[in-house]
């Protein structure tokens, strides 16, 4: 017995190993439907989202199409090289930059004054009527959203200009007129962005513990104190965490958006990175080119996400990650 | 909240309610004027100006769009789209979500990694395309269904709802002899239905409101779905550019054609919105982005 012991000790990390193995064997086993589940989704993202950024190296290329990725020469940074030598592409970068300013300065802190608001209703009635309202347009898709603002500011029988007229200003042909471009944008994105951005905030600030207003009104906390000492601290986090993500969205503004106001007119301040890769590329066919643009842009953005991930960590905040 | 019957805290309530009672209306004012305008007759538009509840009621507009087979044609290949879409996209999204929300799954680690990540970086649009393109997909309908199967987002969200399902009630399953296919369709699905409606929801807007995917992969124009046809209606023939698309000799439909175009491509989500509204500030509070 004691032979046995003695031996076995030696033996132990052996053996545990082994059963170790042999239990996360089992444990697979018994699991194999749970990756049975698994596998369709784990095999589109492996096809949809991995393979493409695969793809990125054609950005080293010279890549044709009829010779594929394995066929293509390689040309090192050349295309890298080119992008920071023309004049375009740093026009592109500014207005790209500028339309990312305008969504973090002007959009969004509006969702977060407007939860505030709806918080401050009584009456679940009347809250409940503007919430369903202010959604709303979320489930217009651009195209949509695009089409009615031209239908209201176009220059014959559009509502705006008619209301100039009858205040008797002038009229503006607000799709052609490049300084009309950046408004337009924001107010768009606001108007179809900013009721569903809410949604999160209220359902966070639903979270907060009622006792906390009660003791604040005991020491005779007026309302915007209560929102300036309880609310705005017990939202932060998730202030915070959307602001990352916002912030990830750096140089991804929505494509289709800026496509759709796009015209030859205000191309100077509207083309923007994903609507110049979508032409270059596709359309002039420059794909290593172009890759190379989407690339710089992917790049930026998950560096700057890392980098206010890493910070709101720094403060003691909890980061997206 | 406890009420606050102070003057000021009075004066503070009404105003906070004009305002958001004007914000509320702005916000379903532009849609409501579409909604009127097309209902109306060009000239009666053209004179009143602001139409909130038409005077002159007209159908021309809507007889207009549907004397042609072109917006039939785009409904049906958003109807189909949508519905087949969504269909897929809840079969992967909540088959993989429930996999990786079972805590004793090895790997699920690596994979949900590998998801996120998708988050944060991305191969970008060209060498998408070139996927899609080297599968055979190009104009073909599951170029709009297939690559935006799974939405990580979606699926995080779905996969934190399943994993709040008390434990217990998959092991007493498990006791009965269920597999995990019956699990997950016996027992999580029908305990999860606020969660699965919000996600099909997001899902249906999404494939409805289809124009990027369907630009970049239909090269034929008789596949247009009704998102990428009415930009062509009111978007191009805003006489923005006069080398656009659209054929100059044609004059720019009238504004009531455009409004019920509008319309059109608008209603089926209103339409289905007030069904499941009720579910989505659960839906957000579930999926409260952490992981």
């Amino acid at each position: 017995m004691q032979e046995v012991t003695a031996q076995a000790s030696t033996a132990q990390p052996v053996l545990e190993a082994s059963r170790n193995k042999n239990e996360v064997k089992k444990r697979i086993w018994r699991n194999r439907w749970l990756y049975v589940m698994i596998a369709p989704g784990l095999l589109y993202f492996i096809i949809f989202k991995y393979l493409p950024m695969y793809g990125l190296i054609i950005s080293f290329q010279d890549y044709k199409p009829y010779n594929g990725i394995m066929g293509s020469n390689w040309v090192g940074m050349k295309h890298f090289n080119r992008l920071f030598t023309e004049p375009d592409f740093l026009n592109i970068l500014k207005n790209t930059i500028v339309l990312f300013g305008l969504n973090i300065f002007i959009y969004f802190p509006i969702p977060i004054i407007l939860a505030l608001m709806l918080n401050e209703l009584r009456g679940n009635f009347f809250k409940r009527i503007f919430q369903s309202l202010l959604y709303i347009p979320h489930f217009m898709s651009w195209v949509i959203v695009v089409s009615i603002s031209f239908v209201m500011v176009t220059m014959d029988g559009g509502i705006i200009n008619d209301l100039l007229v009858f205040f008797g200003f002038e009229k503006i042909n607000f799709l052609l007129n490049p300084s009309w471009f950046r408004p337009m944008y924001i107010i768009q994105v606001i108007w179809r962005e900013a009721g569903w951005g809410t949604i999160i905030y209220l359902a966070s600030i639903a979270a907060i513990d009622p006792g906390l207003y009660e003791a604040a009104r005991m020491d005779g906390a007026g309302r915007l104190r209560q929102i300036w000492h309880i609310t705005i601290p017990a939202i932060r986090g998730v202030i915070i965490t959307l602001f990352i993500l916002k912030i990830g969205s750096v140089l991804d503004l929505g494509f289709e958006h800026v496509y759709l106001l796009l015209n030859s007119m205000n191309r100077e301040v509207a083309e923007i990175i994903d609507t110049y890769v979508y032409t270059a590329g596709l359309r002039q066919g420059q794909f290593s080119y172009s890759t190379a643009i989407g690339f710089f842009k992917s790049v930026i953005g998950l560096i700057l996400v890392m980098t206010v991930n890493k910070i709101s960590k720094k403060m003691g905040e909890e980061g997206v990650y | 909240m406890v009420e606050d019957r102070s003057f000021t805290g009075r004066l503070f309530a009404a105003l906070n309610f004009t305002l958001l009672a004007i914000i509320a209306l702005i916000t379903v004012l532009p849609f409501i004027h579409v909604v009127a305008g097309s209902f109306t007759t060009s000239a009666e538009l053209a004179a009143s100006k602001f139409v909130l509840i038409p005077k002159v009621w007209s159908f021309e507009a809507y007889k207009f769009i549907f004397s042609t087979s072109t917006i039939f044609k785009a409904m049906g290949v958003s109807i189909g789209v949508t519905l087949v879409g969504t269909l897929v996209s809840m079969f992967m999204t909540s088959l993989m979500a429930y996999g990786l929300s079972r805590r004793d799954l090895d790997g699920r680690k690596v994979v949900n990694f590998m998801v996120v990540f998708t988050m944060l970086f991305h191969g970008g649009l060209i060498p998408t395309f070139l996927v899609v393109k080297e599968l055979g997909m190009i104009d073909t309908y599951a170029a709009l269904i297939i690559p935006s199967a799974i939405s990580a987002f979606n699926m995080i969200i779905l996969k934190n709802f399943f994993q709040n399902i008390p434990e217990g009630l998959e092991e007493s399953a498990k006791i009965d002899g269920c597999n995990d296919f019956g699990i997950l369709f016996k027992i999580v699905l029908p305990l999860s239905m606020p969660a699965m409606a919000t996600i099909s929801l997001f899902y249906a807007v999404t494939y409805w409101n289809t124009y990027l995917t369907a630009i970049l992969y239909l090269d034929d124009s008789a596949k247009w779905p009704i998102q990428v046809l009415l930009r062509q209606i009111v978007v191009l023939a805003s006489g923005l550019d006069h080398s656009a698309t659209l054929d100059g000799v044609v004059p720019p439909p009238d504004q009531t054609i455009k409004m019920a175009v509008i319309v059109v491509a608008t209603l089926p989500i209103l339409m289905v919105y007030p069904f499941l509204q009720k579910h989505f500030a659960k839906g957000a509070l579930l999926g409260s982005m952490k992981g």
